[in-house]
């Protein structure tokens, strides 16, 4: 597409929609949001700039591939809910900091299993969007 | 004591396919992760195994929720031995295919996705909850529409339709039954439901909930009237795949039905003579249907169908001799139907095609290999010493002990089709002379490989027909274990009690 307006506003759009989706992620334990939602508002802001800017461009701004991000994602959540089982805990129990965090809140390990979920799903919804998207 | 090592066999997997997937476009390191990552899998799942052959129901109450609430994964001797028969099985499909399975497929990630089938696989055989049951059923068949398809052959898409579609649509059906269930009674832990099921009036609906999920697992596990899509997709992928489809996949229908038929809807004469119906036409048509097919994958897919109804007939019965005649099939067939595959397989490596008309010569030019086949196919049939033959001796005795005419009529029909398929693979694959071979020869790629790649392909077949033998041979201790199985199901009050009484220590 290329309207000067989209252009102009995406290059705006897109790290404003990045720190609403860590802001949708972080308060997402007891409230409405989480790494999935997150993820996919991160994977959108990446799409819309894509639209404005082009495919490549959009790619060089995020050096790595997308794709990257899954094993990574998957591997955060799974030593998440690995990580009670050192404690002697079952597997996937929360197992939470004492004292607070100042801006993120309570530090546990659902934090880090949904930001495991928000890499997957950025991972993985670029991944589809960017393949069918690819023109040859 | 927290039972860690319940969880093991599903995480290990998972495990093993984050670290292929770190390794996405190097095929050569993925193949050794494959390898190992299986071996530990195998381990993991054969510690559980001799856990619950002590009697013990272990359990795990995943995220520290108590039982009715939260998702317990529990394993009993059924459960234990599956995984690690399924282990087993994946271990063995793992090491053929990394020989067997080409640059193209695995740079599109077939590693990975095998491991995240053989997490589902393990997931389905443990989980305690039937919601998690049906999110493990769903890993399942993600995983197994990625196999079928990478590779992208036209025969291979056009039987991915088929396999999508009918799987989508038991997923569907369900999913129903269990919302169904779950709107009636208010639980989806299956030790409460049985408990609450037991208690309840109201009937006709809960009848309703159980025929729904009677179709579902009836889809998945290919009986009867729902088999069409078995045959039509399972000959089209790599022979690796179809080995652990065939071996596993129908299995975990037949699974899930036992574990649903044995807790929850117990003592009900009209689904039992459904499951009787079921079971023998299963048996006799899918024999049938493997008598006139000239592909030798296709006999095989055939024959799953026919075998399935042998699982289902002791299900129907549900005497404790005819549980464990049903355990002890369901043993075996894992393991001979993934052998069975994985030598059509290495059949098309040594001689170029699926098809009987194209082949011949096997016995001639590898007469050692020839009779380590013979052993996998003869213990398919069931004849004495080798394994298929005591679960069907105890499914006759069963049967002839309820005097039930056509369970005994339809094992023995079965039976008789089966060996006559399995002479006709034999006579014409194996005895009869080739009748192309100058022109077979341009497509075998065998003579050209190397020492340790033959020796890689060779070696999880003859685990199988060793453990197939194993099972034949020392039947007595298998036996025992499927007494204790038997013992186990017919007695949901021990689950119940091991799921249900297993407090948490909440900190």
């Amino acid at each position: 597409m290329n309207t000067i307006i989209l252009k102009t506003a995406s290059k705006y759009l897109l790290p404003l929609l990045l720190l609403f989706s860590i802001f949708v992620l972080l308060r997402g334990h007891y409230l409405p949001g989480g790494g999935f939602v997150g993820g996919l508002i991160a994977a959108i802001a990446f799409v819309l700039h894509a639209f404005a800017n082009g495919l490549p461009h959009t790619q060089r701004l995020m050096r790595i591939h997308p794709g990257f991000l899954m094993p990574f994602g998957l591997a955060i959540s799974t030593i998440s809910g690995m990580f009670p089982m050192l404690l002697n805990q079952p597997f996937m129990t929360g197992v939470w900091k004492k004292d607070p965090v100042p801006v993120i809140g309570s530090l546990g390990s659902a934090l880090f299993f949904d930001i495991g979920v928000y890499l997957v799903v950025i991972g993985a919804s670029l991944t589809i969007l960017f393949t069918i998207s690819e023109t040859r | 004591m927290i039972a860690h090592v319940v969880i093991w066999p599903i995480l290990l997997p998972l495990v093993s396919a984050i670290v292929l997937m770190f390794f996405w476009n190097q095929s050569k390191i993925q193949r050794y992760i494959t390898v190992l990552g299986h071996g530990i899998t195998l381990l993991a799942s054969f510690w559980l195994a001799m856990r619950t052959y002590s009697g013990d129901i272990l359990t795990l109450n995943a995220g520290s929720w108590s039982a009715p609430y939260g998702i317990v994964f529990v394993a009993d001797a059924l459960s234990g031995s599956l995984v690690l028969l399924a282990s087993l099985a994946a271990f063995c499909v793992g090491l053929f295919s990394v020989v067997s399975i080409g640059q193209g497929r695995a740079s599109f990630g077939y590693f990975p996705i095998l491991q995240f089938l053989l997490m589902g696989l393990n997931g389905s055989f443990l989980a305690g909850d039937i919601f998690n049951l049906y999110v493990w059923f769903e890993v399942i068949i993600i995983s197994s529409f990625v196999l079928i398809t990478l590779g992208s052959e036209k025969a291979q898409l056009e039987g991915a339709i088929k396999y999508v579609t009918m799987n989508l649509l038991a997923s569907v059906i369900f999913l129903t039954g269990i919302a169904m269930l779950y709107g009636l009674l208010g639980s989806l832990n299956l030790a409460d439901l049985s408990l609450k099921i037991s208690q309840s009036e109201d009937n006709g609906l809960i009848n309703t909930a159980a025929v729904l999920l009677l179709v579902g697992f009836g889809i998945k596990s290919a009986i009867f009237p729902m088999y069409f899509w078995l045959p039509a997709s399972y000959h089209t992928p790599p022979a690796a795949v179809s080995a652990i489809f065939g071996g596993l996949l129908t299995k975990v229908g037949v699974y899930a039905m036992i574990r649903v038929f044995s807790l929850l809807f117990i003592d009900d004469p009209f689904i039992r003579g459904i499951l009787i119906v079921l079971a023998v036409s299963s048996m006799v048509v899918g024999a049938m249907g493997a008598l006139v097919q000239q592909n030798i994958r296709k006999i095989f897919s055939f024959l799953i169908i026919s075998h399935i109804g042998f699982m289902i007939a002791g299900l129907g019965m549900f005497s404790t001799i005819a549980v464990i005649g049903m355990v002890f099939y369901l043993f075996h067939d894992i393991i001979v139907k993934t052998n069975a595959f994985m030598i059509s397989g290495l059949i098309y490596k040594l001689r170029g095609s699926f098809r009987l008309e194209n082949l011949g010569g096997m016995y001639n030019r590898y007469p050692y290999l020839s009779i380590m086949f013979a052993l996998a196919l003869f213990s398919l049939v069931g004849t004495p010493p080798l394994s298929g033959f005591w679960p069907k001796l105890f499914l006759l005795k069963a049967s002839f002990n309820d005097l039930n005419w056509w369970i005994i009529g339809g094992i023995i029909a079965a039976s008789f089709l089966t060996l006559i398929a399995i002479i006709k693979i034999w006579l014409a694959a194996f005895w009869k002379k080739h009748p192309n071979y100058a022109e077979a020869k341009k497509r075998i790629v065998w003579y050209d490989l190397p020492k340790i790649q033959k020796f890689t392909i060779l070696l999880p077949i003859a685990i199988l027909t060793f453990v197939s033998l194993y099972l034949g041979l020392n039947a007595s201790r298998v036996v025992e274990i499927c007494q204790l199985v038997a013992d186990q199901i017919t007695q949901p009050s021990v689950y119940i009690d091991a799921v249900l009484s297993n407090p948490v220590n909440q900190p």
